[in-house]
């Protein structure tokens, strides 16, 4: 707990620092060059930039943990209360995505294990490896030019077609649920439309970790004498593999895939570049070119806080299925 | 006859590599090498690893002479050709030829993944050596450090750092090389951990050595195999954070041939003229993909346990 606690503290230092260092000067940017060094200078004691720097940074504190992290210059908002209000659409994404991940890449890794060397070992692992290497900014473009521009399989960049937006009542901010609680199938299967591809472009990197990750685990377990001893008991070796071996995988596999979940918040910021897709990553990529410095600061906190939060909840469950580890 | 001469040097050659009884510390290291290529060019994937990182390289050094066209010049009245004899990957929007840019930039794509390397992995392997060696508080307090940086979101700080200092490529290689370091120091001090309890760390101990010294000459040269493995590695997730942040705008500034922001200046082709943004990506694909493979080769020669 100390430790995360540490790392949360770590982040904010850092934020800090690197708002600090902008070369754009606060005060001159709220008085505008015409001020007189008087009010230049009130306003300088007002934004408590004439304290110490460590007085500074016990100020920044205490307003990120009252859930204070400034104004936005763009959407003159509360940058907290923008970021609310995108999330769920990065929060959709990111789920369908891992969905995606664990769906395919557990049983990929398992046929890999299983074929150890052979040819669909081979073609498993450089299909993994292509995840590691791709751009995902370029595999979403490609993936627009076939499957939106020439093929019409799937819906266009953002979250619903222009024509839907807007119709129905927003309850949890993630389409799809809302879709199927107000019972319009058109909405939802026009959402599953648009998401289908830019959650393949972003789950293709989480596929590519679980399947290794997976065919990792497997291998060591497929070597263990309780395999052998099912195996001469008679089991069916379908149930060897996928009951016997990969249950004990199970605990280490929840790990895997709460990390490859933090991780894809935090790629889903080119994604939702690409797709135009309304969330976190699109939020701070805008207010970066806007130079809006304490929504971009604002969404890093939040993305660090998540990414280190999903850690220690990785940790905890890890602890929860391993009584070993207690 | 020469060629029965050159078999049986070349057998000699491998006899005084593979001797039991080495006579020299050069020997040793020598035949350890060799050992590890014949484990290493036995695997497919990982000599195809290693042939793109070299065209890599190549192509670096070679780039002025390998293209005729300049990666710079504009041209508009051949913008936007599709590949053809003339321009083999087509041309972009200013009529330049995509496979001389491409050609140069692997110069940008390779300076970043050094520059970042330079940085990075030695500052964590003293880091890791330090903590490891000495261990106590001076261990408890490094690692404390190398967590909270292990736990930061890499593409989403070096998006930020590169918004606070200012688009360029020296300021993303910062950015990155920052976020870089900490699993080197990881690996380092698990290392150093195991090398400290050997016998020849106490009789160098015994002979008067400093702790510096025995850090610098015993325990650093041992933790550099497994360094080299996991750094080849990174290097793939370097080129796509670096790729990723040309494609924002925020790496290497145009008209510089980046390969991410050739990839959003065709980004508003890519309907029409494919080309434009697709051979770029397909290039930051295959030369990541390279490292990657090179580096599970490396991995599996260099140490056999970990799969």
């Amino acid at each position: 707990m100390i430790s995360v606690a540490l790392t949360f503290l770590g982040l904010l230092f850092v934020t800090f620092i690197i708002a600090r260092v902008i070369p754009v000067d606060p005060v001159l940017a709220a008085v505008g060059e015409r001020a007189s060094a008087d009010v230049y200078a009130a306003v300088r004691a007002e934004l408590g930039l004439d304290l110490p720097l460590y007085e500074q940074f016990a100020r920044y504190l205490a307003n990120v943990f009252q859930g204070d992290l400034g104004q936005s210059v763009l959407t003159a908002k509360p940058v907290l209360a923008d970021i609310a209000r995108v999330f769920p659409a990065t929060l959709e994404l990111a789920t369908t995505a891992t969905l995606l991940g664990v769906g395919l890449g557990i049983p990929l890794g398992v046929i890999a294990a299983v074929n150890r060397d052979r040819w669909a070992d081979h073609v498993i692992r450089v299909f993994g490896l292509m995840g590691y290497s791709v751009p995902v900014f370029w595999l979403g473009l490609v993936g627009l030019l076939v499957f939106y521009a020439e093929l019409g399989w799937v819906g266009g960049p953002g979250r619903l077609d222009v024509f839907y937006e807007g119709v129905i009542e927003s309850r949890t901010g993630l389409i799809l649920v809302d879709s199927l609680i107000a019972g319009d199938l058109e909405i939802f299967s026009n959402a599953l439309r648009h998401i289908v591809l830019p959650a393949a472009v972003l789950g293709y990197f989480s596929l590519a970790y679980i399947s290794r990750m997976t065919r990792s685990l497997m291998l060591d377990q497929l070597t263990q004498e309780y395999i052998t001893t099912a195996r001469i008991k008679g089991l069916s070796e379908r149930r060897v593999i996928w009951v016997h071996a990969l249950g004990n995988v199970r605990v280490p596999l929840i790990t895997v895939i709460a990390l490859s979940y933090a991780s894809l918040l935090e790629g889903s910021v080119l994604t939702e570049t690409v797709f135009a897709w309304p969330g976190l990553g699109l939020y701070i990529t805008n207010s970066l070119f806007a130079a809006d410095m304490n929504a971009v600061l604002g969404g890093t906190i939040v993305v660090g806080a998540l990414f280190i939060g999903i850690n220690l909840f990785s940790d905890l469950l890890y602890r929860l299925f391993d009584p070993r580890v207690r | 006859m020469a060629e029965v001469a050159i078999k049986s040097q070349d057998f000699r050659l491998k006899a005084w590599l593979l001797d039991d009884s080495p006579g020299s510390a050069l020997q040793a290291r020598l035949g350890r090498f060799y050992l590890g290529w014949r484990a290493f060019a036995r695997n497919p994937l990982a000599m195809t690893g290693l042939a793109i990182v070299l065209a890599l390289v190549i192509a670096a050094i070679f780039a002025p002479w390998l293209s005729e066209a300049s990666p710079l010049e504009q041209a508009l009245e051949r913008r936007l050709e599709p590949p053809s004899a003339a321009h083999w990957l087509g041309t972009d929007p200013f009529g330049r030829d995509i496979l001389s840019r491409i050609l140069h930039g692997a110069r940008i794509t390779l300076y970043i993944v050094l520059l970042v390397t330079l940085l990075s992995a030695p500052f964590g392997l003293v880091v890791g050596c330090v903590a490891g060696y000495f261990g106590g508080w001076v261990d408890r307090a490094l690692m404390r450090l190398t967590d909270v940086f292990l736990a930061f979101p890499k593409l989403i700080l070096a998006l930020a750092l590169v918004a606070a200092l200012g688009p360029g490529v020296e300021n993303a290689v910062a950015a990155i090389a920052l976020t870089a370091w900490p699993p080197y120091a990881r690996i380092a001090r698990a290392e150093t951990l195991v090398i400290r309890e050997s016998g020849y760390i106490d009789a160098a101990r015994l002979q008067g050595a400093s702790g510096a010294r025995i850090i610098w000459k015993q325990v650093m040269p041992l933790c550099t195999s497994s360094l080299i493995v996991r750094v080849t590695l990174d290097m793939a997730g370097v080129i796509l954070i670096a790729a990723g942040l040309g494609f924002l705008g925020l790496g290497a500034q145009p008209p510089e041939p980046e390969w991410g922001a050739m990839i959003a200046e065709g980004r508003r082709f890519i309907i029409d003229q494919w080309w434009v943004a697709t051979m770029p990506g397909i290039a930051i694909l295959i030369v990541s993909l390279g490292f990657n493979l090179l580096g599970d080769g490396l991995r599996d020669a260099l140490d056999p346990r970990q799969r």
